[in-house]
């Protein structure tokens, strides 16, 4: 043995679930043991950004000599026995080891964006550069032009990953056709990462995971343009994305691969961060560039756009993180590589977060054109508890939903949009048969209608209507027209509203009333088919169950209950506020829902 | 805080003059944005005070109140919504005795907010207590937090 690493998941979610202790008591465990003296190895320990299957956390690799070892669910105190029984004794702990399922989520994946996420330390340069990062930028500042770039770029086929799928090459000579004359030199590229959908972290995890490859794509790209200046938007609900992008920031200067004269070329660049206040609308490129500048983050028509008239009225780019992200890899493994992969028209490898009821939740990079149902099931390893898959919502607020019956549909950016939903910044739910798909679309309403800025009519007026009309229904008090009247409106606000966000925040309800129409009658007959929906649901104690233990009486926020110790209780419904309370406290599975 | 309002300005003039990061650094400084200090910069840097308010109050981000010694901010994305974010929050308030409308407790020792989504949603649901991210969240577990937090305040 002469090489011993150990690599521990410290994204958001390894950290949450405890790798900042696992970390530190590897470090007290071979210290203690005096390993690396002993041993006369290099011994070496990392934290490595997210690879994916967050549920399983922590996650951590022991690498002898280059030969893997990966386990699961590690807590502080399994540490000393690991490094007893298989750092010293040779012998791997088995029954920590991860299981089949970890092999299986990532078999079908193919990595690109995330090839180094999970592998390198994203606070060390060097690491990056270990695995032949910034090679792209030294490729493009000793042999290629501008132009070639953007030739090469354009090739590959390369979209937009944020959603609306424009094709990135294009967008880049556009802005560099501006002539720099008229718009007085000033050019700029904005990395968009105001990942605001919920149920999206694809970009908190690849900024996470490897930044070097964000800024390193932002290099070519501001080389690409002639920019001069870069902004990274990145909202501050992601307080170690930011911080980590900052080390990068600092260290790629240091470097010169940003700052002044870069590698000697001549060129000038440098990224700023720009902290996101919390608005969902700024994901918008207008909306962004307005906030950069310091002003409520309103979007304006287009055109003008952006590359023509952008920040400060200047001609500029924005990319997605994820868009920025694959732009090194193409640089370096050519345009014909990476259009291996996918589809006809949507090329390359997507980031989705694979969320909700699903037994793998976590981070996954399909090449484009795979189908949902191996997503669903090969990846994700199937629906949670075994139930029955009800519908996957793909797209966030703006997207919607896909039925079981549609599960061959091939991912790319055609197939979802000719069945209602969309790509989208790449947030995957899975809703199980306990999911109500009105309460679902309620969810995703009210918070396009908080969200919406107010600047224009149909969508500040119009989302308001609309989750007004979903109240009432969820409560059991919805009118006859109601369903009609959700289609009509929906289609008004979508045609009418200036910006993604209104013209896209019908589509969770038209897509569901679409697909779920029965779900919609049946709460108008005064039932929620799911048991989701508070106002609909009475609560009851089933005699036969109850043991009068008392656990529901003392849940009880509003004294609605009554009992004797070991006697059956009862609950009065004219008191009940359906706060579930007692419901959730039951061990014995004796309070009913109707 | 004079003298640190004093330095925001001048920072904001000697910079790119940007007033969301002015306000951002104001309520680093003091924990919210107070109605005083709107007013001295809308004075000193010439202004109108209602073009900091337009602002600070269309970000979520940006509070004109002061906030709870302990902060407990629920996610509300769709996976953690999915999976019981609304009774956890409904627990949390109830624990607390907040409303609707107030989120904070009369003894200004806990605030509870709720945010979009803070891109956890593997562990959902998630709560964040003190910068602290909780995963796999339960009612009972964070009722428990509570009543830890609320201990070792009044010790």
């Amino acid at each position: 043995m002469n090489n011993l690493e150990i690599k521990v998941c410290m994204g958001t979610g390894g950290i949450a679930a405890g790798g900042t202790d696992v970390l530190s008591a590897f470090d007290s465990a071979l210290k203690e043991r005096s390993i690396p003296a002993e041993l006369q190895m290099g011994c070496s320990m990392h934290k490595v950004g997210c690879r994916g299957l967050c549920a399983k956390d922590v996650l951590v690799d022991v690498l002898i000599d280059d030969s893997r070892t990966t386990y699961q669910y590690i807590k502080p105190e399994m540490v000393q026995r690991i490094v007893d029984e298989h750092i010293v004794g040779g012998n791997p702990v088995s029954e920590w080891l991860v299981k089949e399922d970890y092999h299986n989520f990532h078999e079908k994946q193919i990595k690109v964006v995330l090839s180094d996420c999970g592998n390198i330390d994203p606070e060390d340069i060097n690491s990056y550069i270990s695995v032949g990062g910034y090679k792209a930028t030294e490729k493009v500042f000793a042999t290629m032009k501008p132009e070639d770039v953007i030739a090469e770029i354009k090739k590959s086929g390369l979209r937009g990953r944020g959603g609306a799928g424009f094709p990135t090459g294009v967008k880049w000579e556009a802005c560099r056709g501006v002539q720099p004359n008229l718009q007085m030199g000033q050019k700029y590229i904005i990395c968009n990462a105001d990942e605001g959908d919920p149920g999206a972290f694809m970009d908190r995890a690849v900024i996470e995971g490897n930044p070097h490859a964000v800024i390193e794509g932002m290099v070519i790209g501001a080389y690409a343009i002639g920019a001069s200046k870069g902004y990274v938007y990145i909202r501050a609900e992601y307080p170690l994305a930011v911080e980590r992008l900052k080390l990068a920031i600092a260290a790629a200067r240091e470097r010169r691969f940003i700052g002044k004269n870069i590698l000697d070329s001549g060129f000038d660049f440098d990224i700023k961060i720009k902290l996101g206040a919390g608005a969902f609308v700024c994901g918008e490129e207008t909306a962004l560039i307005a906030s950069i500048e310091g002003q409520r983050g309103m979007p304006r028509a287009k055109p003008p756009f952006p590359v023509y008239q952008g920040l400060w009225g200047k001609p500029t780019v924005i990319n997605n993180v994820e868009t920025l992200a694959n732009i090194p890899y193409i640089i370096v493994k050519g345009a014909d590589w990476f259009s291996s992969y996918g589809t006809e028209k949507s090329k390359g490898t997507k980031v989705f977060a694979l969320t909700g009821k699903v037994k793998n939740t976590g981070l996954i990079e399909v090449p484009m054109g795979i189908t949902l149902k191996e997503i669903i099931y090969d990846i994700g390893g199937g629906i949670e508890n075994d139930k029955k898959l009800k519908a996957v919502q793909t797209g966030g607020p703006s997207g919607g939903c896909i039925t079981p019956d549609m599960l061959d549909i091939n991912v790319d950016y055609e197939s979802l949009a000719k069945v209602g939903s969309i790509v989208g910044s790449g947030g995957m739910i899975v809703l199980d048969e306990d999911d109500c798909m009105v309460n679902v679309a309620k969810y995703f309403l009210s918070f396009t209608q908080a969200e919406s800025c107010g600047k224009c009519v149909p969508c500040r007026i119009g989302t308001k209507r609309l989750l007004e009309i979903l109240n009432r229904i969820t409560k059991g008090k919805g009118k006859e027209d109601d369903i009609e009247l959700l289609l009509k409106l929906g289609s008004d606000v979508k045609s009418a509203s200036l910006c993604g966000l209104g013209q896209t925040a019908p589509n969770p309800v038209l897509s569901t009333i679409k697909y779920f129409r029965e779900e919609y009658e049946a709460h108008l007959q005064g039932k929620c088919p799911a048991k989701v929906c508070r106002d609909l649901l009475t609560y009851s104690i089933i005699e036969e169950f109850c043991k009068g233990c008392g656990a529901c009486l003392r849940a009880c926020p509003a004294g609605a209950i009554t009992g004797e110790k070991k006697q059956p209780h009862k609950i009065a419904p004219e008191i009940c506020v359906k706060c579930g309370a007692c419901f959730d406290v039951c061990k014995f599975k004796a309070v009913g829902r109707e | 805080m004079e003298k640190t309002l004093q330095k925001l300005a001048k920072d904001f003039r000697e910079n790119e003059g940007n007033i969301i990061s002015l306000l951002q650094e104001t309520q680093e400084a003091f924990g919210y944005i107070p109605e005083e200090a709107v007013y001295f910069f809308s004075r000193e840097l010439d202004i109108p005070a209602s073009r900091f308010f337009g602002v600070s109050t269309f970000y979520a981000q940006f509070y004109l109140k002061p906030r709870g010694k302990n902060i407990i901010t629920a996610c509300c994305g769709t996976a953690c919504h999915v999976k019981g974010a609304e009774r956890l929050i409904n627990g949390a308030k109830r624990e607390l005795s907040l409303t609707d409308e107030n989120n904070t407790t009369n003894d200004n020792k806990f605030t509870l907010e709720q945010v979009a989504c803070v891109g956890a949603c593997s562990i959902a649901p998630v709560v964040i207590i003190n910068k602290k991210v909780y995963g796999k969240m339960s009612a009972d577990k964070l009722t428990k937090e509570i009543k830890t937090l609320r201990q070792d305040s009044n010790e």
